[in-house]
This record gives C-alpha cells, sequence and structure tokens, in this order.
C-alpha cells in the first residue's frame, strides 16, 4: 500500500505525552512539517519553554537548549548573536513570554533580533496544574482565581502581541487560532512567513497561537473547541497585526 | 608580544578575556565595574566579536547561555546586587555543563549597599548562590596582573571543565592602576566542543537540558557533576604564601584584604615578629591541604576579610583543631589601613604570649 501520510522527517518516532485535544502536539507538527519542507532541519536551533512543552526535545530530532523560564528570548539573542547562520526559534507559552520573561522578550523583540517566537496561548498555566496566567480571560476560572478572574483583583488579560507589534524592531506579528482545521493551515502560514522573514534577516517575528487546553479548562476537547473560537478569539483578535514586508513591497 | 602597561583592573580583565578568545560580551552596567563593558563595547568589533548590553543582569547572563550553546567564549560581569540576578542561570550553566566566566567586583552589601571595595560575597560565590547541588570554580586574584593572568586562565579552567568559572575581585582590584604584563594565553590543550549547538549537520540533535524528571536520573547526573567537582578539588587548589616558614602568626586574607595585610605583616616583620600571611587564590576549591601544613608550623592564625566572617568557615573546616583562629574583619566597603591590621597583629601576639 502507498504512503500517503507520515511523521516529518525532522520528528522522532514518540508518541506525544500531551493530553487528548491538546494544542501542543497540532504546533509541534506544524512546526515540524515547515523545517521539512523549508529544509532547516541542519541549520536550525529551538529554545523550548518551561512549562508542558519542555519536553519538546523528546520529539524534534534537531538542537535544542533549555532555558529557565521566561529567559527564552534572552538566550535565543545569545545564540544568533554568536553564530548569524543559525535559524533561532523560541517556543513559549503565556506565562513564560508575558509574565516571567516580559521583560525579555520585548527587548529582544526591540532590538529586532533576527528570531522567531513562537507563543502559545491557551489561557492557563499547564504544567503546574491550571493557575492563573496573563492572558486568563476575565471571569474565567482557575486554581488561583478560582472565583474567576476579575479585573479589579487580578487586572485584565495581557496582549503582549499587540505590545509587541507596536515595537520598532519587530518585523511580523500574528496571531492565530488552532479552532478548525482552516485556522490550523491559515497558523502554518503564520510559522512560515515568520521563519522567513528571520531567513531575510528583516527583524523580530512572532506567531501567538490561540491553543486549547481540555484539561485545565475542565472541558471536552470539543467543547474546548468551541471555547476557543467563541471566547478566546473574541478577547485575542486572530490576525496579523504587523507586517513591515508588505509596507515595503508597496 | 610582551610589553608593561599601566593599567586598571577592569581593564585588564576585559583586555585579558579578548586575548583569551573571547568573543561574546554581555553585561549591564553598575558600578564599580563599568569600565568592562565600556571596555569591551570599544574593543569587541576591532576583533570581529559581540558586545550587547543586556536589558537586565538576568537577560545578560542568559544571553551568555545561548552564546555558550553555540561554542564561543563568552564573559559576562557585575557587581553584588548584578551577581544576585545572576544566580538563577548559573544553576543551569553548571548543571548543563557549559562553560563561562563571569566576574564580581564586589561592593558593600547587602542590599543596595555602596560602590566601595567589599568581600561579602563569599558565601554566595562558593556555596553557589543559585539553587541546586552544583560548585563552580572561585578565583579571588590579588593584584592587577594576576586579575589579567587568572581571566585567561578562567576561560582555560571552564572550557577544560565545562563550568562557569566566577572571578571574584572587588571595587579596589577594579579601579585599581598596575603596570602590568601584557601577554599571549599560553596554549593550553583543551577537550573537543562535542556538545555545541550548531545545527544538527549530519547528526542527530543534540539537546542541553536539566529537567530531569526522574529523580534516578537527576541523582545520577547530580553523583556525575561531584565526581567533576571532586577532579576539581585535586586539580584547581591555588594559594600563595609569604612568609610563612617561620611564622608563628599567619593572616589569612584573601583579594584585596590580602594586599592590606602585606603592608601589615612588612611592618611587623620589621619590628621583629615573626609573622607571614596565607592567600587563597583559589576561595572554591579552596586550598585546604596547603592551609594545613602552614597550620601545622604556625601558633595562631588571623583571618582577616573585609565582611564579618565566611572565609573563616573554610579556614576552620581545613584545619580543625589544630590551630588557633582569631578573626578581624571591617564590613560595609570601609577599607582597612596596614596599621589598623599592624596594632591587631602586636596585640594578639602579646596576649596569646606567642
Amino acid at each position: 500500500m502507498e504512503k500517503i501520510f507520515s511523521r516529518p522527517a525532522c520528528m522522532k518516532p514518540a508518541p506525544f505525552h500531551y493530553c487528548p485535544g491538546c494544542g501542543h502536539s497540532i504546533i509541534h507538527r506544524l512546526i515540524g512539517e515547515l523545517i521539512d519542507e523549508m529544509n532547516l532541519r541542519e541549520n536550525i536551533v529551538c529554545v523550548p519553554p518551561c512549562g508542558c512543552a519542555v519536553l519538546a526535545y523528546d520529539y524534534f530530532d534537531i538542537d535544542m537548549v533549555e532555558a529557565a523560564h521566561g529567559r527564552g528570548c534572552a538566550v535565543a539573542t545569545g545564540l544568533k548573536r554568536a553564530n548569524p547562520s543559525l535559524m533561532v526559534f523560541t517556543y513559549q507559552g503565556d506565562g513564560d513570554i508575558s509574565a516571567i520573561g516580559t521583560a525579555e522578550t520585548l527587548h529582544a523583540a526591540n532590538r529586532g533580533e533576527l528570531i522567531t517566537s513562537i507563543f502559545v496561548n491557551n489561557a492557563v498555566y499547564g504544567m503546574t496544574g491550571g493557575q492563573m496566567a496573563p492572558t486568563t480571560i476575565l471571569g474565567q476560572k482557575t486554581t488561583t482565581s478560582p472565583a474567576g478572574r476579575s479585573a479589579r483583583v487580578e487586572g485584565y488579560p495581557l496582549k503582549i502581541t499587540e505590545l509587541i507589534a507596536q515595537l520598532d524592531g519587530a518585523a511580523y506579528v500574528a496571531r492565530n487560532s488552532l479552532a478548525t482545521p482552516a485556522k490550523v493551515n491559515a497558523t502554518k502560514k503564520s510559522i512560515k512567513k515568520a521563519l522567513e522573514i528571520q531567513q531575510q534577516g528583516i527583524g523580530f517575528s512572532l506567531v501567538e497561537i490561540l491553543s486549547p487546553c481540555p484539561t485545565n479548562w475542565k472541558v471536552n476537547a470539543l467543547e474546548a473547541f468551541k471555547y476557543l473560537e467563541d471566547v478566546m478569539e473574541k478577547e485575542f483578535n486572530p490576525g496579523v497585526l504587523k507586517d513591515i514586508t508588505k509596507s515595503r513591497k508597496a | 608580544m610582551s610589553d608593561k602597561v599601566l593599567m586598571k583592573g577592569t581593564d585588564a580583565i576585559a583586555e585579558a578575556a579578548i586575548r583569551a578568545g573571547c568573543r561574546c560580551y554581555f553585561g549591564y552596567p553598575i558600578t564599580p565595574q563599568n569600565e568592562i563593558p565600556e571596555y569591551m563595547a570599544r574593543r569587541m568589533p576591532e576583533v570581529g566579536g559581540v558586545f550587547l548590553q543586556g536589558e537586565s543582569e538576568i537577560a545578560s547572563i542568559n544571553m551568555v547561555h545561548g552564546a555558550v550553546a553555540a561554542g564561543v567564549r563568552t564573559m559576562t560581569s557585575s557587581s553584588s546586587p548584578g551577581i544576585s540576578l545572576k544566580q538563577e542561570c548559573l544553576s543551569f550553566l553548571a548543571t548543563q555543563e557549559l562553560p563561562a566566566v563571569i566576574v564580581n567586583i564586589m561592593r558593600g552589601g547587602p542590599g543596595l549597599g555602596n560602590i566601595a571595595p567589599n568581600q561579602g560575597d563569599y558565601y554566595q560565590a562558593t556555596r553557589g548562590g543559585g539553587h541546586g547541588d552544583y560548585r563552580m570554580p572561585v578565583i579571588a586574584p590579588g593584584s592587577i596582573q594576576e586579575l589579567y593572568d587568572l581571566t585567561m586562565d578562567a576561560f582555560d579552567i571552564a572550557d577544560k571543565f565545562r563550568s562557569p568559572v566566577l572571578i571574584l575581585g572587588d571595587g579596589m582590584m577594579g579601579q585599581m592602576m598596575e603596570p602590568i604584563v601584557i601577554h599571549e594565553k599560553p596554549e593550553v590543550e583543551l577537550p573537543e566542543k562535542d556538545y555545541i549547538l550548531d545545527g544538527a549537520r549530519g547528526r542527530h540533535g543534540r539537546v542541553l537540558k536539566s529537567l530531569i524528571l526522574n529523580a534516578r536520573g537527576m541523582e545520577e547526573q547530580n553523583w556525575k557533576l561531584k565526581r567533576k567537582y571532586d577532579l576539581m578539588r585535586q586539580e584547581l587548589p591555588r594559594c600563595e604564601e609569604y612568609m610563612t616558614d617561620d611564622a608563628k602568626l599567619v593572616v589569612v586574607a584573601y583579594g584585596t584584604a590580602a594586599r592590606i595585610a602585606k603592608g601589615a605583616v612588612k611592618r611587623a616583620r620589621a619590628g621583629g615578629l615573626q609573622v607571614g600571611i596565607f592567600r587563597p587564590v583559589t576561595l572554591w576549591p579552596f586550598p585546604d591541604s596547603a592551609l594545613l601544613e602552614v597550620a601545622k608550623k604556625a601558633k595562631l592564625f588571623l583571618v582577616f576579610e573585609m565582611s564579618t566572617g565566611q572565609m573563616i568557615d573554610d579556614v576552620k573546616l581545613a584545619v580543625g583543631n589544630r590551630i588557633e583562629c582569631e578573626f578581624y574583619g571591617r564590613p560595609g566597603g570601609v577599607i582597612p589601613q596596614p596599621k589598623e591590621i599592624e596594632r591587631i597583629i602586636e596585640r594578639l601576639w602579646l596576649q596569646k604570649e606567642l
């Protein structure tokens, strides 16, 4: 029988440890496909996060260096500055990139570091058991906002992607969602664009991906995808927030 | 090439680093060591290296993390409060077994303290200010020439053992000027860097990580590091002895304190007192056995530190009950005078009937 679908060649034959319905598995696959399609496997380094995706190195057969929580963009800066011929990307969650690592992220973007950040936003801290994230929706119940997040007590969902889009060093900033197969395909296109921006040496690129966490949202997988579309996408509007290559062409 | 020039401590460190092949420097300004990043900002472009001022001490040391993972000799420098911020990443560097050189030009503390010379960071430096069961070589130069020479050595030690190495100076060492001989780094045979991340060309991906969820695996990593630290304990201890052969009283001091003590010991010798100095050059590993030999000959140790007393713990661990240890210290950034130490020596000489 002819084989028409298989694991990307840059990925290891290891079953994902992620919960059923988790978005990390989808995003991993998209990245794996792009590394193959763009022929990047032998020239790319990933800086994985602290969080559920810390084990990304179990799935990708590429060079990786694990950073301390939130420090991904600083470590990626060091890698890229030391060896500018490398493609470097960070894979970070909402807590990593917009709580403990806000400073490292904003400043790397502002310097226009030639790196790419893949920012997975599921509005909770997954690995530690569902605590509140900077991106937790108002009213959303988590283990550390058991009555639901209130603006008065915990403040508002932090939109770091919008902040980054304001910075002169950021060349491409997009937000995508995994809510439907079409949106998954669009997510892949954004990641591809972000990596191309890095290849072309234009500036910092970031793709935020709204991703389901059924376990900590305490819903089933189908409900999680519905929540993604009905609630997450309303709070965090998908789209290309910045693309300086467009204005250049014009 | 070798010529003698008048050089400031901070500049000597920076120039030695460049000549030792350091090609990436990341740092954040803090007094009294700003001349290091300033020197690097001027000098790095001349040698095709990277200078980048990070947005914080934390960012800077994590940039170091990335650069050494890419295989480049890299340094960062700071002063006491800034070094506190770097501790998280030092723990990562230690267990991911990555070489880096970190300079701490100590200032008065705790807290924001002041910008005067101080030795209050001994515990933090030698006990591992970061989390987890790791050690890190700590080198304490006692002159500008030594700052230059030992900075070069620090890069070799870091590469040989794949470990972060700390150079522990203070505001006096950093700001003082002395004539020194500028020379190229001696050739040293070092292991191949087979861990670096340069894209998995023709090989499988390499992973530099510290997360080991399996406790037995984490235990094994700790024992692996311990075996390396044991090797360091055998190979690295260094010290300098000054007139200890016939000394009844030996001052034990490092860095700037040892410089001050030397003046006091010279004066006391002139007055007929048999005194000497034992100066640890490596603070970790501590030169235990050399100190024990001195303890066997002498009658009294005077541990002198510009702190309320930290290294004295290591002195006591090294010598046990073999010799009595007195302490004199001036914390907070006060620079004691040689005659002040001389008075302490004279008082002890009479009190203890040496």
